[in-house]
């Protein structure tokens, strides 16, 4: 399996040196413009939060998967994980807010220890809504993990699950040899349960990210392909698929500097800038929390290491609703990845 | 003139066309921009359509952009490779049909 550029020493395992690329080269020369070159004309700069409905947390970096475009550098040896405590601290912010959403990702937020107590105490907190970001292939990965279905339908939790393709050979390239084949599994015992099927109130999403330097296509094209496919070949249900734009950064922005491809993907994310995916980035209506409890405007801000603005308080133990909704939010040129064609978030397309 | 006569950032540039002749780029790139909307086909076939298209009038341009393009549907490799195949046979086809031509003439001049 192969490792994480961190633990390769790999110079883009780095946060600033990534920022560095960001920043230089093609938009330093002008060539192409700034994020903020482009939303200032819009009057979106700086970018303001609408509020904060979503509390996206990372519990944890380590994953059994070494996905090739992976924003966050998982993988099995990345030993980052949040503990007990950070998660109390969560919870008390999710007590004490009207924030409807607690989006639940990692690496294989399953892998922490303490996932389960996490979901169960979110539950008792009143939180509308639990989701948690499956690579579906844990489910299989040992036995322990061969419940995962039936506690999620338990705790009433909606499964988004990471499947690139219908077929093995884009799935396995850009996830793992027999990726494919346990996703398929995984899936099916979701299935079994209820997930995905008419009328159980049990919701399974799928997310679609294109497998190398180019953009996601229209989502419900891609939908209809994946349901007829997936329902034809494997009689697997689900209920929505979100496309999602790879973000250049870490192991994506690896592939497309090692690829040459770096700076034609940034110049057709600028050509497809969309203003009004602007209104409805994610990072208006989402905290991302890491497994340290560092705030982050989006789980990419979080992963180049750039934390809310200082004024609004870094730190979840400092988490003051109000600043956090009159902040500004932290821009790079990555964000051009969220506002390229229909625009791209957790949730699918945003315009 | 440059010293190659394709040049891959060339393709971006495509909408300048309007510079010399605005009203007549106009027209082409609404009627353009019509043909590609979904239809009695999909964009996901017009677009698969384009990429055979492309690959008989030989145009790397076009071969570019409906190469990024079918991706972005998420058309698969294979269903990429058999509509060049339908391009290669369609002109293969086409020298060879013409091949009765030259029985018929050769059968009109032996004896």
């Amino acid at each position: 399996m192969p490792k994480s550029l961190q633990a390769q020493h790999h110079n883009l395992a780095d946060k600033a040196t990534q920022l560095k690329i960001l920043s230089n080269g093609i938009f330093a020369d002008g060539q192409l413009p700034t994020f903020k070159e482009k939303i200032e004309p819009l009057n979106e700069y700086p970018l303001k939060p609408t509020s904060i409905e979503i509390f996206q947390v990372n519990v944890g970096y380590m994953c059994n998967q070494v996905c090739k475009h992976c924003h966050v550098d998982a993988g099995p040896d990345r030993k980052e994980i949040m503990t007990r405590e950070t998660m109390q601290q969560c919870l008390d912010i999710l007590r004490k807010t009207k924030i409807h959403t607690l989006d639940l990702t990692g690496g294989a937020p399953e892998m922490n220890p303490d996932f389960r107590w996490f979901v169960e105490e979110a539950n008792k907190t009143g939180v509308e809504e639990i989701i948690v970001r499956s690579n579906l292939t844990i489910i299989l990965a040992n036995p322990k993990y061969h419940d995962l279905p039936e506690f999620f339908k338990k705790n009433k939790v909606r499964v988004v699950s990471s499947l690139p393709f219908y077929q093995a050979d884009k799935t396995d390239r850009q996830r793992g040899e027999g990726v494919f084949d346990k996703s398929i599994e995984a899936l099916k015992m979701l299935n079994a349960v209820g997930y995905g099927k008419a009328g159980s109130g049990l919701n399974l999403d799928l997310v679609y990210n294109p497998s190398g330097a180019f953009l996601p296509g229209d989502q419900a094209g891609l939908e209809r392909e994946f349901k007829k496919e997936l329902k034809e070949h494997f009689d697997i249900d689900f209920n929505s698929l979100f496309t999602i734009t790879n973000i250049p950064i870490s192991r994506f922005l690896e592939f497309l500097i090692r690829t040459e491809n770096y700076e034609d993907y940034m110049d057709s994310l600028v050509s497809a800038f969309n203003p009004a995916a602007v209104k409805g980035v994610m990072c208006r209506n989402t905290i991302s929390v890491d497994y340290d409890g560092h705030m982050y405007d989006c789980d990419f801000n979080q992963m180049l290491g750039l934390k809310v603005d200082k004024k609004a308080g870094q730190h979840i133990s400092e988490f003051d609703l109000e600043k956090l909704e009159n902040r500004n939010i932290i821009i790079n040129q990555h964000c051009y990845g969220c506002t390229a064609g229909a625009g791209s978030s957790c949730q699918g397309t945003v315009a | 003139m440059e010293k190659t006569y394709y040049n891959p950032a060339d393709l971006k540039k495509f909408g300048d066309i309007a510079d010399f002749e605005p009203e007549l780029a106009k027209k082409f790139f609404d009627y353009y921009n019509d043909v590609f909307k979904e239809g009695a086909l999909t964009a996901r076939e017009k677009a698969l359509i384009a990429l055979a298209v492309s690959h008989t009038v030989q145009c790397p341009y076009c071969i570019d952009a409906y190469t990024a393009g079918t991706m972005e549907m998420g058309v698969t490799e294979k269903q990429m490779m058999e509509a060049v195949h339908v391009a290669a046979a369609i002109r293969g086809g086409a020298s060879l049909v013409h091949g009765v031509q030259m029985m018929n003439k050769v059968k009109k001049l032996s004896m």
